[in-house]
């Protein structure tokens, strides 16, 4: 955002011209990047809720009898490398390659949707073994906070898929090239809850 | 500033998640993408080598792993959403400093708080005898 001199427009007093008002890519990049911030706000609500609750197993099981780190370790490596091709797939737009974006973008959407299916396979095998979210405090703590992170994945990759299908048809419009910029920070966004949710969830969850 | 966008650029400001680049091309900005995928790994390996392992005192184990946790994000902010202490970046750092504020006190003023009830009430099995 551009500091505006809203008075003195012709003498510069802050020390440059009048240039107007900020560019679209900035304005709606800082506007996104506030809406992501406050999406980091109420993860946090969540992830203290969760920490509050670790210990409320109510009889049941608990997150080190629970919680399979080699499965998690996986889903981390996933993520990563998804955030890696993203950066790769926003070289791309800037560059206007659209066959490296394409794939780049097609990469970063099976390694989401890998992650997806792990977990999916957890709370499947979770709900299974009787350790559903309605079986302690703990657990539905667990589900809301992890569950939470998921489905903003699947929208995320709704959100690829998007991108791609608009590349196709609009190629890199000004316009998309604004939602480009959006997606990227949306998902290395959720790499970076993810941290929170692997140290925080499993780590810590499984060492208590 | 990366190439390709049809606006004019405000030179004194980046938005967030766009990357400030003064010569180097494209090899350029995919070694930093490189670089933080690195660290990541890195500190990720460290995180979960340390919580598989008798090697860290037991009761400082959560203080270590958040500790790594956070020099984590500190590496995808720089490297993949590129927040820097440049000038050009002042306006995406202090919204991110509000939001950490934020974050921080809802954390913690919550675990707080939980932790201070939980210590100060009666033990449960006595809350129902004097409920008989």
């Amino acid at each position: 955002m551009s500091t505006i001199a809203l008075t003195d427009t012709h003498h510069g007093s802050a020390g440059r011209d009048w240039s107007g008002p900020a560019p679209k890519r900035i304005v709606t990049g800082y506007g996104f990047w506030i809406f992501i911030l406050s999406d980091m706000i109420m993860f946090s609500s969540f992830f203290a809720t969760y920490a509050v609750l670790l210990g409320q197993t109510a009889g049941g099981p608990s997150g080190r009898e629970l919680f399979d780190l080699k499965n998690v370790a996986i889903e981390t490596g996933f993520l990563l490398a998804s955030s890696f091709t993203c950066g790769l797939a926003s070289i791309a737009a800037d560059t206007r390659s659209t066959i490296w974006f394409q794939s780049a973008m097609a990469v970063t959407c099976a390694l989401g949707l890998g992650f997806l299916a792990i977990e999916g396979n957890e709370f499947a095998s979770l709900v299974a073994r009787g350790a559903g979210p309605t079986r302690s405090a703990f657990l539905s703590a667990f589900f809301t906070l992890v569950g939470c992170h998921g489905l903003h994945v699947s929208a995320g990759i709704l959100w690829l898929l998007t991108m791609m299908a608009q590349v196709f048809t609009k190629g890199f419009r000004p316009d998309i090239q604004r939602r480009i910029l959006c997606f990227a920070l949306f998902w290395h966004a959720l790499d970076i809850i993810w941290i929170a949710v692997f140290t925080v969830v499993y780590l810590i969850g499984s060492a208590k | 500033m990366t190439q390709g966008h049809d606006e004019v650029f405000d030179d004194t400001d980046v938005a967030p998640g766009d990357e400030h680049v003064e010569g180097g091309g494209v090899g350029f900005r995919v070694l930093g993408y490189l670089t933080g995928l690195g660290l990541a790994v890195l500190l990720t390996a460290t995180s979960f080598f340390v919580a598989g392992t008798d090697l860290v005192w037991e009761p400082s184990l959560p203080v270590a792993l958040v500790v790594l946790a956070i020099a984590q994000m500190g590496v995808h902010l720089v490297f993949f959403l590129h927040i820097t202490t440049g000038a050009d970046n002042t306006n995406n750092v202090l919204a991110l400093a509000f939001g950490v504020l934020i974050v921080m006190l809802v954390m913690g003023g919550s675990l707080w708080i939980m932790a201070n009830l939980n210590h100060n009430m009666m033990p449960m099995d006595q809350i129902m005898q004097m409920q008989r």
